[in-house]
């Protein structure tokens, strides 16, 4: 015992010193070993400019200006004048000490924003004098310019990562920007580019010691890519006034390419509101306006039944089905009947016998009634019948998500066979339970952006290329292939033309329903739709006036451009939506309006009467009545 | 000096300590060395006297080996009384430095007597023991032995100067060792337990457990044959500790001053509030924070030479001295620590293992005393710097920076192995 008791404790110590050693240095989870998460090691970044963007002629459209956020090391403050400081960053005294109270509380050694982003003006009378304020300095740093104040939709913005989006994006940090919408977030990876970083060794009382490791783990900043994108902003601002004081949107597409030249969204905002300090304020006003919501991009969202524009695509599947040819001629009694009291009524006069071209021209029911009848009664069943004009008119990029660049889009909506065994039971459904669907109507849904890919696929006669809004970064022309290989439709080319020559009769012939919007000069192929709507107001249904739908490409010997127009109650199509979509393609293709009295009554038109329906419900028609 | 020394001299216990030595050095360069620096050598730097001192140690070394072993035990008193008359100058020609008179300077160069001290009281304490005349039974001499270790002690206490102080309580386990009976270290062991126990606990938990252990201890060993438990010692136990627990909180209040209640606090966890426990550990355990997390980074491997931002970035305070464990752990990590750790035991079991063979009870006292005063050195240092022990000030051996220290326990080992190297030449 008295030999070995100091052998013994030796080996207890030498144990006990191990394991805890083994703790601290191996099992213990506090200190990190990653040169990361080391106080000893400090990282500055230098973060490069964000990316510049172009519209299709180059104009430039958003760039960057300096902003300069006042910041603090609340250890490092010693005897300030607090009522100068005040004054000159223009803040109360109260809001003062609120700001460093939350500044010491985040950190005594770390840097803290007292005021944010304040503009060169105004940094420039605050310059000379923060060196009589220790412990304060200013830091630069870069915001959105914008050179437009249309496309706000399309150009998206920008804002400060959330506590969530530092923990789980790589690459992100407290305080960094990322792209929240539109063109900013889908190309956020581009736009961005790399934030460089030096490491730098930092002793105890927080000095700098020289590069850790000279250097080895420190990085260059790399630029921001340039994008070019597709929109025409002359065309994008023309479209944005167009629509002041009504609501809807406007879709403007190269049918040989798929590029988007305006995408319109209605009522529009200026994208310079939500740069900066007045973005949190103006986002909050513009989120919260519930009624003409600004932020809902119609162009992509806004989905209802197409109404009589779809007939072009019931009129080309009938064609391929070979159920019709272009001398079909079907005579119309002022609608269409069909199973027992069944009427679906029209604008023709009774008697009218109408050919395909008529029936495009007129927009008749009955003729595409008859039509979609035959193509479901072709096959043995309705389910089978369905099927095939399902899978044609999904042929069309309708039914499904553009799988485009484009930060939001709905799928819309087409009904297969599924879905009438879904509501009526299998076999127990015929051609004429979805009679609707022949003018549109019915179990259709589409937005703005698929209607304008229809006029453009028309306009090809039979393929499209999917509709983006990329055109070059760092001015390379792009080469993703599901933008520039042509998708095709399973109707064969040759049945479009009898299809354009009626659209072509829509604005020429003395019975086309947007004869009033003709061009000079300039062919023509639209079509003419409404697409009903009500309200819910307190639990009470409200009829209200129908939305207008306008689809046109021209010019039909060799199109520039296809336009989906989209009112909101505006009535029949030929009241708003023709005259828009005219004036657009003038616009696009002429670069400048003839037509100055049609131009100056759509500028000066408006629907706010009407929108305002909504908040005096006693003024709408009951919907049951 | 004869070749015999160098045939008989323990040649692993020169290993391990060169080891040290310059693996200390190693350590002490990354410490001091400022990175702009690397490129060239400073004589007058932390690293470059350090250097000057082991080189120095050398000379001393050769000079140890080549008196005679005789010399140490003839002359152990009248060391034993100029190192007590430099440590008693002190008071009136020592320099103060960080509020401790424990230095002499001469111009730029400062030594410290107590480091010396260490070797005069082990040589003077194992002169006495081993004197025919001394029986460690008869409480006389256990008396004059105390007296030995005491008045050293006493002095550097008064430095003050608290962890050199403790270094002498191993001095009891010696005694121990060489017969003390064994009821001196249990009741100086229970007297630390039942002090350390009762300001965790309280007196009231304290004697309860106390009482619960005696009545248990009774009831297993009355019936046992060869030895007859009486109660009266358990009941005599029971009264001594009553008193010290009872004693304890009147001592922790009035004779403790604050920042000692404040480490004790922090070692026992006594604050429950979590705020100012955390407070504690900024303040009081400062320095165990800055190294626990220095050492804590190194992982498995560590940083490498040079390579340790906290070392780099002096993190740790005192860190070529009292703390220079910490740069092993964050340069060299849990392969350098281990090395360190076992290197330390292996030194001190060998130098047990030559204590044991001794012939002359002279050498083995003064070996067990080499090993003690080393443990002591080595359990309180690195206990400090990876935090399972209060915050004491004590050199780690070999190890830590400066001339005194790494001279006087030079000194203490190869005194050691040069009467081990003569053991058999006393047959002569």
């Amino acid at each position: 015992m008295r030999r070995i008791a100091l052998s013994a404790f030796i080996l207890v110590l030498a144990i006990t010193f191990f394991s805890r050693l083994l703790y601290l240095q191996v099992l213990d989870d506090e200190v990190s070993y990653g040169f990361l998460d080391d106080i000893a090691i400090d990282s500055k970044y230098h973060y490069p400019e964000r990316g510049y963007v172009y519209d299709r002629n180059g104009k430039l459209m958003v760039s960057n200006a300096p902003a300069y956020d006042i910041m603090v090391i609340p250890r490092n403050v010693t005897k300030v004048d607090t009522l100068e400081l005040c004054k000159l960053l223009d803040i109360t005294r109260e809001e003062f000490d609120n700001r460093m109270n939350k500044a010491i509380r985040y950190s005594p050694k770390l840097p803290s924003v007292i005021v944010q982003q304040l503009s060169k003006k105004e940094y420039a009378g605050i310059q000379e004098k923060m060196r009589k304020f220790p412990g304060f300095y200013v830091q630069k740093r870069m915001l959105r310019d914008y050179q437009t104040t249309s496309g706000a939709n399309v150009l998206g913005y920008i804002s400060e990562v959330n506590d969530w989006e530092t923990k789980n994006k790589k690459g992100y940090q407290q305080g960094e920007l990322i792209g929240r919408s539109g063109v900013e977030k889908v190309y956020e990876d581009d736009l961005r580019g790399k934030k460089g970083v030096n490491f730098i060794q930092k002793d105890i009382y927080n000095r700098v010691i020289g590069p850790y490791k000279n250097g080895r783990y420190d990085t260059l900043p790399v630029q921001g890519r340039d994008l070019t994108i597709t929109i025409d902003e002359t065309l994008e601002s023309y479209g944005e006034q167009l629509m002041v004081n009504k609501r809807g949107g406007i879709v403007a597409i190269d049918p040989k390419s798929g590029e988007i030249l305006a995408l319109v969204s209605a009522p529009y905002y200026d994208p310079d509101l939500l740069v900066g300090r007045k973005r949190s304020k103006n986002y909050t006003k513009l989120y919260n306006d519930s009624i003409a919501k600004p932020l809902f991009d119609r162009g992509l969202l806004a989905e209802y039944p197409p109404g009589s524009p779809f007939k072009l695509i019931n009129g080309l599947i009938a064609l391929e089905e070979g159920v019709i040819d272009q001398n079909t001629k079907v005579t119309c009694y002022h609608g269409y009947h069909y199973g027992r009291n069944r009427f679906m009524a029209c604008h023709c006069p009774s008697g009218t016998v109408n050919n395909l071209k008529n029936g495009i021209t007129r927009s008749c029911n009955a003729y595409f009634a008859n039509a979609y009848r035959k193509t479901i009664e072709k096959y043995p069943t309705a389910a089978e019948g369905m099927q095939v004009w399902s899978d044609h008119v999904k042929s069309f990029g309708l039914g499904d998500y553009l799988h485009n660049d484009l930060a939001t889009g709905r799928k819309g909506k087409i009904p297969d066979s599924a879905t009438y065994n879904r509501m009526y039971g299998k076999h127990r459904w015929f051609a004429t339970n979805s009679i609707s669907n022949s003018i549109g109507q019915g179990e259709i849904l589409t937005t703005p952006i698929q209607l304008a890919n229809v006029a453009a696929i028309i306009a090809n006669r039979g393929h499209y290329y999917t509709p983006h809004i990329i055109k070059e970064i760092n001015n390379q022309p792009i080469t993703d292939e599901n933008f520039t290989k042509p998708k095709y439709t399973s109707i064969a080319a040759e049945h479009y033309d009898a299809i354009i020559e009626g659209m072509f009769e829509v604005y020429n012939s003395n019975i086309g329903t947007a004869r009033g919007a003709r061009i000079a000069g300039i062919n023509i192929g639209g079509k003419t739709g409404t697409a009903e709507n009500f309200t819910v107001i307190d639990g009470k249904r409200y009829q209200l006036k129908d939305h207008s739908i306008f689809i046109a490409f021209a010019p039909i010997e060799d199109p520039q451009i296809a336009v989906a127009v989209f009112v909101e109650n505006g009535y029949w199509g030929s009241t708003y939506a023709a005259p828009i979509a005219s004036l657009m393609i003038e616009k696009y293709i002429h670069g400048e309006i003839s037509r100055t009295d049609l131009e100056k009554r759509m500028l000066n038109s408006s629907l706010e009467d009407e929108y305002n329906k909504y908040l005096n419900p006693e003024g709408l028609t009951d919907k049951d009545e | 000096m004869s070749s015999t020394v160098v045939k008989k001299i323990d040649w692993l216990s020169i290993l391990i300590y060169v080891l040290l030595v310059l693996f200390g050095w190693v350590n002490i360069y990354s410490a001091s060395v400022p990175l702009d620096e690397i490129e060239q050598f400073n004589i007058d730097s932390v690293y470059g006297k350090q250097l000057i001192f082991i080189g120095l140690s050398l000379v001393i070394i050769l000079f140890v080996l080549a008196i005679e072993a005789k010399f140490y035990e003839r002359f152990a008193s009248v060391i034993y009384i100029v190192a007590m008359i430099s440590l008693a100058g002190l008071f009136i020609l020592g320099k103060n430095v960080n509020g401790a008179r424990a230095w002499y300077g001469i111009g730029s160069f400062t030594i410290q007597p107590s480091e010396f001290a260490k070797i005069a009281t082990s040589l003077a304490f194992a002169k006495y023991l081993s004197d025919i005349q001394t029986n460690i039974k008869h409480w006389q001499d256990q008396l004059k032995a105390l007296i030995i270790i005491g008045i050293p002690a006493f002095l550097i206490l008064l430095q003050p100067d608290p962890g050199s102080t403790l270094v002498y309580s191993i001095f009891i386990y010696v005694m121990y060792r060489e017969g003390l009976p064994g009821i001196y270290i249990l009741l100086a062991l229970s007297l630390a337990i039942i002090f350390i126990v009762t300001i965790k606990f309280g007196s009231v938990i304290t004697l309860v457990t106390i009482a619960l252990l005696l009545t248990a201890y009774y009831f297993i060993f009355r019936k046992s044959r060869d030895r007859k438990v009486k109660i009266l010692p358990l009941v005599l136990f029971f009264l001594m500790s009553t008193t010290i627990s009872l004693g304890t909180p009147l001592i922790y209040k009035n004779v403790f001053k604050q920042h000692h209640r404040d480490r004790f606090r922090l070692w026992l966890r006594l604050e429950q509030n979590p705020i100012k426990l955390q407070q504690l550990k900024r303040d009081i355990g400062y320095n165990t924070y800055q190294s626990e997390t220095a050492i804590g980074s190194g992982g498995v491997s560590g940083k490498g030479f040079l390579e340790g931002t906290r070392t780099r970035g002096n993190y740790v305070p005192e860190q070529h001295t009292d703390y220079i464990f910490s740069v092993v752990g964050e340069e060299w990590g849990l392969f350098g620590t281990t090395a360190v750790v076992v290197l330390f035991s292996i030194l001190i079991l060998r130098i047990i293992y030559l204590a044991e063979r001794q012939k002359l009870q002279f050498s083995r006292i003064y070996g067990y005393s080499v090993a003690g005063i080393i443990t002591i050195h080595f359990m309180v240092n690195i206990g400090m710097v990876i935090g399972l022990l209060p915050t004491i000030g004590i050199p780690l051996p070999f190890f830590s920076y400066g001339g005194s220290g790494l001279w006087g326990f030079t000194i203490l080992l190869f005194i050691f192995l040069k009467l081990d190297a003569n053991r058999v030449n006393e047959w002569m």
